[in-house]
C-alpha cells in the first residue's frame, strides 16, 4: 500500500483577511530607477521594465525620471477633471442604485487613471476594448453623460435597448466597443480588431483591458500568442488590482508578477503603477508609438488597488481587512494628481472644491435630465419589442412567430 | 461545366469570394501554405496572398477570438475549424460572443464571420474526428447553422454563408469531400457521375434558410443533411417507396415551408442524422411538425440517428445510420 502523505492539495491564502491588519509590501521603487525604453527595444531590453515599476510621481508627488511625459498644467488638470468625474457618477450611481434606480452597478473607485490616462494618451481614431472597469474612457471620447445613465438604468433611450446589465457600454462613436460579462473575451478579439486595422493599413491602435483575476482564462494566453505571432498593433494590459470578487490574485497566478509573464511570448512588457496618472498616460503613449510604427504589441501591468467593492452586490468586508485601500502604497490616483498639481501652483485646494462642486451639479443634472426618460423601477422601459430586434439582421420565420407571439400575451 | 468534387467546389466558392471582396481574409490550422487538411484552401494562399489566407496557431478559441474582433472591425473573415470535433475551446467566443455582438450592442456592432468546419463520420476518425455538433449551435440565437451535402450546394450555400452579415456555422459532410456516400462502407463511389457534381467555375448563390427536394415521391417526407441525405436516397431506392427526399441544408433558420408542404401531401415522415438522439435536430423537426401537420400525419414520425454514445472508430457502420435502418424506419411510416 502506497504510504499517505501528510498534507492534501496546497491551496493559497489571500495575504490577508478580515480583521487582519493590511499587509502590503512597502514600495522600494523610485521614478529615477528606470530608463526610457527605446521603442525598438527588444524583449530582453524589457526585462528590468517588467521586474520593476515605472513611476513618474514619486512619494512626495513631484514629477520625476525620464518617463515623465511632460504634459501641460491644462492636460493635466483635464486629466483631474475626468477621473473626479468618473468618481463623483460612481458615487451617484450607487445611491441611485441603493434607492432601485439601477438593477446593479459597478465603481471604479481607486482605478479612474486607468482608462482615463490611458485614452488621453492615444488617439481618437484608436479603438478601445474595455472590461466594465473602464467606463471613464467614454469621459474622455466625449460621450454624453445622460446617455451613459441612461444605459444604466435601462430607459427609453438606452442606445443597447434594455439587453444588458447596467455598466455594459457601447459607444462606437468613441470606438469604445460593447463591454461583455464573460471576462477576458475581449482581450482576444481586440487583437483581431488591430489585426483589421492592420489589414486596412490605417493607423489605429487598440487598446485592451484584463484584470488579474481572468488572466487565468485561455482569452489571456490566446492574445498574448496571437498578437506576438502577428504583430498585431495593440496595447494589452493586466489591471492587477489585486482582487477577482473574493479571489485573490494569488488565485490568478502564483507569480505574483503578471508583466513578465509577456517576456516568453516575446512582447516587450512594463510594469506600470496605476495610481500615477502620469506613469500610464507615458507608457501607454509609449505602446502607442510602437504599434503605430509596426513594432508589434505592448504587455502592461497595471499595479492598482480595487478600492471598493466589486459591484453594488459585493460586500468586501467579508473577505478583506476593511478599508484595506488606505493601506495601498501606490495611495489614490485623484489626491496624488491633485498634490501633484498644487505642488507645482497650478491648482488648490479651493479650485478643487469648485471643480467639485461643479461635477456634482453636472452629475445632478445629467441624471434629473435621465431619468425624464424612465427608470428601471418606475419605467418607462425601452419596447420589449428589441428582444427580437438585432438578434439577426433580419428576423426569421421563427423569431417573427415567437415576436406576434409575445405581442399578444404584451397586450393582455 | 465543370465537373468538381466537393473540396474543389469550397474551393473554388473562396476563390470566388476572395476576388470578390478585398475584405475577406481566410485563416485556421494548415489552411495556409498547406492548403487545408482536407485541400479545400490548396492554392488560395499562393493566388490571394499571404496576408488573405494564412495559417493559425493550433488555438481554435483564439481563432474565433481573432475573426470577431476583425468582424467587428469590418472584415468579413472565413475560419476553418479543422474538425467539428475540436470546435469546443471556440464555443464561448462564438456562443456568447458573435452570436449577441449585434444584440448586446444595441446594432452597433457586428460579426459577419463564416466558420467552415468539416463535421460527422464515415473516415474511422473515432470519437474526435466524426461527431456532427450542430445541435449545440442551433440552440443558440443570433447563429446560423448551414449544413451542406453536394459539390452544388456547398459552393452556392458557402457563398451566402460568407456574405451574411450574421455569424454563420458551415458545417461540411467530410465523408462527402470526394464523393458522395451511400452508406456501404465498401463501395467508395466519386461525385463523377452525379448531376449534383456539375458545378459552374464562376460566382452564384443558394440562399439560406431553403431546402432542396433531392427526390420528388408521394408516400413518405424523408428530411435528412449532410452525408445523410445520400444514405437516405439509397435507403429509399432499396425501400421501393415513392419519397420527396428533402435535403434541409440549412437548419437556422430551416425551411418549415418546405416540410410542410411535402407532408402535407405524403402524411408520413422519417427525419435522419449522424448525430445522438437525445436533443438532436431531429427532435426541433418532429415537435414543430407534429404542431403544423398533426392533422395530415398519418403515422408516428419516425427518427434515425446516431445512438446517444460517443462515436465509435472500428464499429462506426453500427453507429452510424444505414439505408436499410432508414428504410425500415420509412417502411414503418407506411402501416396504419
Amino acid at each position: 500500500m502506497v504510504k499517505k502523505k501528510t498534507e492534501s492539495i496546497h491551496v493559497p491564502d489571500a495575504p490577508h483577511r478580515p480583521g487582519d491588519e493590511p499587509k502590503f509590501e512597502q514600495w522600494s521603487w523610485k521614478p529615477e530607477d528606470l530608463n526610457i525604453l527605446d521603442i525598438e527595444c527588444s524583449v530582453d531590453d524589457a526585462q528590468n521594465h517588467a521586474t520593476g515599476l515605472v513611476r513618474v510621481l514619486n512619494d512626495d508627488n513631484e514629477a520625476k525620471g525620464e518617463w515623465n511625459p511632460n504634459l501641460s498644467s491644462e492636460e493635466l488638470i483635464l486629466g483631474l477633471e475626468h477621473m473626479l468625474r468618473m468618481r463623483i457618477f460612481d458615487e451617484r450611481m450607487m445611491k441611485m442604485q441603493r434607492t432601485g434606480k439601477l438593477s446593479f452597478y459597478m465603481r471604479s473607485f481607486g482605478e479612474e487613471a486607468v482608462a482615463i490616462a490611458q485614452t488621453m494618451a492615444l488617439k481618437n481614431q484608436d479603438w478601445l476594448f474595455p472590461t466594465y472597469r473602464q467606463p471613464g474612457a467614454q469621459f474622455v471620447r466625449g460621450r454624453d453623460m445622460v446617455s451613459m445613465i441612461c444605459h444604466c438604468i435601462g430607459n427609453e433611450e438606452d442606445n443597447v435597448k434594455g439587453r444588458q446589465m447596467p455598466v455594459h457600454y457601447t459607444y462606437r462613436e468613441g470606438r469604445f466597443i460593447s463591454v461583455s460579462s464573460p471576462v477576458g473575451t475581449q482581450f482576444s478579439q481586440a487583437v483581431g480588431v488591430a489585426l483589421a486595422s492592420k489589414y486596412k493599413e490605417l493607423d489605429e491602435v487598440t487598446i485592451t483591458w484584463i484584470g488579474d483575476g481572468a488572466s487565468a482564462e485561455g482569452d489571456y494566453h490566446y492574445a498574448l500568442n496571437f498578437a506576438s505571432i502577428f504583430k498585431a498593433p495593440v496595447i494589452l494590459n493586466v489591471v492587477n488590482n489585486q482582487w477577482a470578487i473574493s479571489t485573490h490574485s494569488n488565485f490568478a497566478s502564483n507569480n505574483q508578477n503578471f508583466a513578465i509573464r509577456g517576456i516568453p511570448y516575446g512582447i516587450p512588457s512594463i510594469r506600470v503603477d496605476g495610481n500615477d496618472f502620469l506613469a500610464l498616460y507615458s507608457v501607454t503613449k509609449w505602446a502607442r508609438e510602437r504599434a503605430a510604427k509596426n513594432l508589434g504589441p505592448t504587455h502592461i501591468e497595471i499595479l492598482t488597488y480595487r478600492a471598493g467593492a466589486h459591484s453594488s452586490s459585493d460586500d468586501p468586508s467579508r473577505y478583506r481587512p476593511k478599508d484595506s485601500n488606505d493601506f495601498w502604497p501606490g495611495g489614490d490616483p485623484i489626491e496624488r494628481l491633485k498634490l501633484h498639481l498644487i505642488q507645482t501652483n497650478d491648482w488648490s485646494e479651493k479650485m478643487h472644491e469648485e471643480l467639485e462642486n461643479r461635477i456634482d451639479s453636472e452629475v445632478m443634472d445629467a441624471y434629473k435630465e435621465a431619468v425624464k426618460y424612465g427608470d428601471l423601477a418606475n419605467g418607462p422601459y425601452p419596447s420589449s419589442d428589441a428582444i427580437f430586434t438585432e438578434v439577426y439582421e433580419t428576423p426569421p420565420w421563427h423569431l417573427l412567430e415567437q415576436w406576434d407571439e409575445m405581442k399578444r400575451w404584451r397586450e393582455e | 461545366m465543370p465537373n468538381m468534387n466537393m473540396v474543389q467546389s469550397v474551393n473554388s466558392a473562396l476563390d470566388n469570394m476572395l476576388s470578390r471582396d478585398s475584405d475577406i481574409v481566410i485563416f485556421g490550422e494548415d489552411v495556409g501554405y498547406f492548403g487545408g487538411v482536407f485541400r479545400t484552401s490548396d492554392g488560395l494562399q499562393e493566388k490571394h496572398g499571404k496576408h488573405r489566407v494564412f495559417d493559425s496557431p493550433l488555438s481554435e478559441g483564439g481563432i474565433a477570438a481573432t475573426a470577431f474582433g476583425m468582424g467587428i472591425n469590418g472584415l468579413r473573415p472565413v475560419v476553418e475549424i479543422q474538425f467539428a470535433d475540436y470546435i469546443f475551446p471556440a464555443y464561448d467566443q462564438i456562443v456568447n460572443e458573435m452570436a449577441k455582438v449585434r444584440h448586446r450592442s444595441g446594432g452597433e456592432f457586428w460579426c459577419p464571420v463564416t466558420i467552415r468546419t468539416p463535421a460527422g463520420g464515415g473516415i474511422r476518425g473515432g470519437h474526435h474526428h466524426s461527431q456532427s455538433p450542430e445541435a449545440q449551435f442551433t440552440h443558440t440565437p443570433g447563429l446560423k447553422v448551414v449544413y451542406c451535402s453536394t459539390p452544388f450546394n456547398s459552393k452556392g450555400l458557402l457563398i451566402s454563408a460568407i456574405e451574411d452579415n450574421d455569424p454563420v456555422i458551415f458545417f461540411e459532410p467530410k465523408r462527402c469531400y470526394r464523393g458522395p456516400f451511400y452508406g456501404d462502407p465498401h463501395d467508395v463511389p466519386t461525385w463523377k457521375e452525379h448531376p449534383e457534381a456539375e458545378v459552374p467555375e464562376s460566382y452564384y448563390k443558394i440562399p439560406l434558410g431553403e431546402a432542396r427536394l433531392a427526390m420528388e415521391g408521394d408516400n413518405c417526407t424523408v428530411i435528412a443533411w449532410g452525408a445523410m441525405v445520400h444514405v437516405a436516397e439509397q435507403a429509399i431506392r432499396n425501400s421501393g417507396i415513392s419519397c420527396d427526399l428533402l435535403d434541409l441544408q440549412t437548419l437556422v433558420p430551416w425551411d418549415r415551408d418546405a416540410v410542410v408542404k411535402s407532408i402535407e401531401k405524403t402524411g408520413r415522415c422519417v427525419v435522419v442524422h449522424e448525430a445522438p438522439k437525445t436533443s438532436g435536430f431531429g427532435a426541433e423537426m418532429v415537435a414543430s411538425i407534429q404542431e403544423r401537420c398533426f392533422y395530415h400525419l398519418e403515422s408516428p414520425i419516425e427518427r434515425v440517428t446516431g445512438w446517444d454514445t460517443p462515436f465509435p472508430h472500428t464499429t462506426e457502420w453500427d453507429y452510424m445510420p444505414s439505408p436499410s435502418r432508414i428504410a425500415e424506419a420509412i417502411q414503418k411510416t407506411q402501416e396504419e
